[in-house]
């Protein structure tokens, strides 16, 4: 394919991106609004959707300001690090089944590498670094307190994020995400019906690793004003809140890929990219609305429910799993 | 290897955006800089020492633990994808001994308060 060609969907998808940041966040704080008997934004043109212009006209025209003591170099860097990486795990993730247009196709993601889930795996971990070190860097004992914090919760919850994510790949054998889709079409059964107990704590992971209430002890506004970014102003916070949005992204599309049948609707009701969408919806949903019912856990036992529960609980599952597979399949 | 590439087109022209936004927003943004400005917040008081403080030994323990059961989790791939075209008893008993390993040192480790915060 010619790098153009790549070039122009790629930036089509950022502007998708962007979008789908912009009016998610709008759709969080109306609906936040909801669940407190409030209204929500409703200024900025009507029902308040002209807010998030508003908002990136502020935030671009923010002064920059960095702390006197702050490493300048690693503090400049960090938020694009971040931003990076959200960028390059998402890359991967197909929205839907390749499209044809009169004999032309066109993939529904930016590349299809053969082992997919272990790329976004592997680049999403990488998100660690740029919180930690822009933590660091700030030199500001908040942002030092929010940043260890999260380095310590998000490889924690990788963990049992990664073996929930394991029973997906034993139950299609496939290792690349649109293969995994197939296999839960070929099967016509859905990840999440065996793997029920996987689904659970790949989503309870998944809150952690996006650093969302009730897991936002990273930036903890009670304790640590607003931990990792707290000495961040302007554009450069912005692109640590739309990488987080990112990752709610990527994970919702991951969710929805490995447990919940992908783009196939239910029921035999078709394949279109639609599905996925409403998929990945309503588990964003679930991701505000956990946020407004749950308060925020203490460190010490969200350290603990991560090690002593999920972790075991992952273990258990992958074995019960195997065993599914195994009697389905017929043992030889 | 031409689509990592496609990847890396894409993640450059998504950081272009930031860069975009940051770079152009110097015409629009003012810049005073200021002592009390550029002094790291600590709750409105003067910051005192350096912010690079001493912290718990927990965080480094936990890091250790998580490196050990992280490239155990690695050693499960291979064996996820192969397990269901295999079809065999024997790799299932195999993966409940690698399982079963995994968890007496998980045990330990609670046993010895690793696991406890603090």
């Amino acid at each position: 394919m010619s790098l153009g060609y790549v070039l122009v969907r790629s930036i089509l998808l950022v502007l998708l991106l962007m979008g789908a940041f912009a009016y998610f966040m709008v759709m969080e704080r109306k609906v936040l609004g909801y669940f407190q008997l409030r209204w929500g934004p409703v200024r900025v043109g009507p029902w308040g959707l002209l807010q998030p212009i508003a908002d990136a006209v502020k935030m671009v025209s923010k002064e920059d300001t960095a702390p006197a003591g702050a490493d300048a170099l690693i503090f400049h860097a960090a938020p694009a690090i971040v931003l990076f990486v959200a960028l390059g795990a998402f890359a991967v993730i197909p929205l839907g089944p390749t499209l044809h247009f009169g004999g032309f196709a066109v993939p529904l993601s930016v590349s299809s590498p053969p082992s997919s889930l272990l790329y976004v795996l592997a680049i999403a971990s990488l998100g660690v670094y740029g919180i930690s070190l822009g933590g660091w860097a700030s030199q500001s004992k908040y942002a030092l307190l929010g940043s260890l914090r999260a380095s310590a919760q998000m490889v924690s919850y990788e963990l049992a994020l990664g073996l929930a994510v394991i029973s997906a790949v034993v139950l299609s054998g496939r290792l690349d995400l649109p293969g995994i889709v197939a296999a839960q079409s070929q099967h016509h059964l859905w990840g999440v019906v065996p793997d029920i107990l996987g689904f659970a704590i790949f989503a309870i992971c998944s809150v952690a690793e996006c650093n969302r209430a009730p897991f936002d002890l990273a930036e903890a506004e009670g304790e640590l004003v607003a931990g990792f970014h707290t000495e961040y102003s302007g554009f450069r916070y912005a692109n640590f809140v739309i990488a987080e949005y990112i990752n709610m992204f990527t994970m919702s599309a991951l969710g929805a890929l490995l447990f919940l049948g992908g783009w196939n609707g239910p029921f035999g009701l078709g394949a279109s990219f639609w599905w996925l969408l409403l998929k990945m919806a309503a588990y964003l949903f679930f991701f505000i609305w956990v946020r407004s019912t749950y308060p925020r856990i203490r460190y010490d036992r969200l350290m603990g429910f991560g090690w002593k529960v999920l972790v075991p609980a992952a273990f258990v599952n992958l074995v019960w799993i195997a065993v599914f597979v195994g009697l389905l399949g017929g043992w030889r | 290897m031409e689509k990592y590439l496609d990847i890396l087109v894409f993640t450059l022209a998504g950081a272009a955006f930031p860069l975009i936004a940051v770079g152009g927003g110097l015409i629009l943004r003012r810049r005073y800089p200021d002592v009390e400005k550029e002094r790291a917040y600590e709750s409105g008081e003067l910051p005192i020492g350096d912010a690079r403080i001493p912290f718990h030994i927990s965080y480094y323990v936990f890091a250790l633990v998580f490196l050990v059961f992280d490239i155990e989790s690695v050693f499960l791939y291979p064996w996820a994808v192969i397990y269901l075209h295999l079809n065999h008893v024997l790799a299932f008993l195999e993966i409940v001994v690698f399982v079963g390993i995994l968890l007496a040192g998980w045990l330990y480790a609670w046993k010895k308060k690793v696991l406890s915060w603090m």
